[in-house]
């Protein structure tokens, strides 16, 4: 899931200082998995915006909507209506999500309610973690199901770096080093020799290398 | 000046609390009634979202009862609910209004005492911090945005 936290309250009430009605939208996808920007999180925010330009003394109205998915158009259209009511939007969505309300109204200010961070796994509950950067041309197949790209903090491609410490990353000694998972894993599946080969230079252009990236599947695209 | 009657909303879990509060009754302890008992299951079911919207719609002061420490029927739902009033009262601190207006307790069934004393220690503290500052706002207009 692409995971998200929310910004500073400051920041935020800042944003919306000059508006009296707002629209706050959240997202039935990532977001709310990762308890950033779903339903309860929309009416969390909502409250929490109320209180904070009460004790100003300034009454702000906001209307809170929940989207199954903000990132695409047949969803952002059902917020045709609420959205004339509102002077400005508020999203709770992923960075796709902002986007896709700013390039549907235009003439709405729109702003993120959350930073948006990585594409991630939960690890526990209320707990998330980097698994993937899509570099467009994954490895996972080759390195026994850990990436190292998105795991290893230097990216590296043969084998760990000298800083890889009992099993831990010189970067943070919180995080696994990522090689050390990949060669425990060869190891359990038996395919250690893939170590062994030399991994050429990663081509990046299929990753952020190359520009902003778009997929055309001819057979589904009008 | 009117003497200012704070309105405390308390979550108190059925198991303890909400059991203590009738043992404090039984014993004829008295405590002040600015305390606004909602009886839940366990203490873990009350998630930030309650705790928020009663101090938006109004009220001073939200105190959320929960078992013991290791004495909870669902393992560990008071557990939970302290990490949820942490979230909260950061929270009621980043916007101005004070988290010191949310608190978590522990208590068995048996304690209506400390029940009482806790209703009457809030009841204080609240009384000290003054009214929510966001009281003003109009409940009739948050209850249509649910």
């Amino acid at each position: 899931m692409i995971t998200a936290e929310r910004k500073p309250m400051e920041e935020l009430i800042e944003c919306l200082r000059p508006y009296h009605r707002i629209l706050l939208v959240g997202c039935n996808e990532c977001v709310t998995v990762c308890s950033a920007g779903g339903r309860k999180e929309v009416g969390i925010l909502s409250s929490a915006l109320q209180m904070a330009f009460m004790k100003e003394g300034k009454t702000l109205e906001i209307r809170e909507i929940t989207l199954e998915r903000q990132c695409d158009p047949e969803y952002i259209e059902e917020l045709v209506t609420d959205i004339s009511q509102a002077e400005a939007v508020m999203s709770m969505a992923c960075g796709c999500g902002v986007q896709e309300i700013a390039k549907r109204f235009k003439e709405k200010p729109v702003f993120p309610a959350v930073n948006t961070s990585f594409m991630g796994a939960s690890e526990q509950q209320g707990v998330w973690a980097e698994r993937c950067q899509g570099c467009g041309d994954c490895v996972l197949g080759i390195t026994g199901g850990i990436c190292p790209v998105a795991r290893c903090s230097k990216q590296l491609f043969n084998g760990p770096c000298g800083g890889s410490t009992t099993g831990k990353c010189e970067i943070n000694p919180d995080i696994d080093c990522a090689w050390q998972l990949i060669w425990d894993r060869m190891k359990a599946l038996g395919i250690e020799e893939n170590y062994e080969k030399n991994m050429p230079p990663k081509d990046w252009r299929t990753s952020r290398g190359g520009g902003p990236r778009t997929i055309i599947r001819e057979d589904l695209a009008k | 000046m009117e003497k200012f009657e704070p309105v405390i909303v308390a979550f108190c879990c059925n198991y303890c609390a909400y059991t203590a509060a009738d043992m404090a009754g039984s014993k004829r302890l008295c405590y002040p009634p600015n305390i606004k008992i909602i009886r839940v299951p366990c203490s873990g079911k009350v998630d930030a979202i309650h705790i928020i919207k009663a101090l938006e719609k109004g009220a001073d002061g939200v105190l959320v009862a929960g078992c013991l420490e290791g004495d909870c029927h669902f393992k560990n739902g008071n557990i939970e609910a302290s990490k949820k009033v942490t979230y909260i009262k950061n929270l009621l601190d980043e916007i101005g209004i004070g988290g010191e207006r949310v608190e978590m307790v522990l208590m068995s069934a048996g304690m209506g005492e400390r029940f009482a004393q806790t209703a009457i220690d809030i009841t204080k503290k609240i009384r000290v911090l003054g009214p929510n500052p966001a009281k003003s706002f109009t409940p009739d207009k948050a209850s249509n945005d649910l």
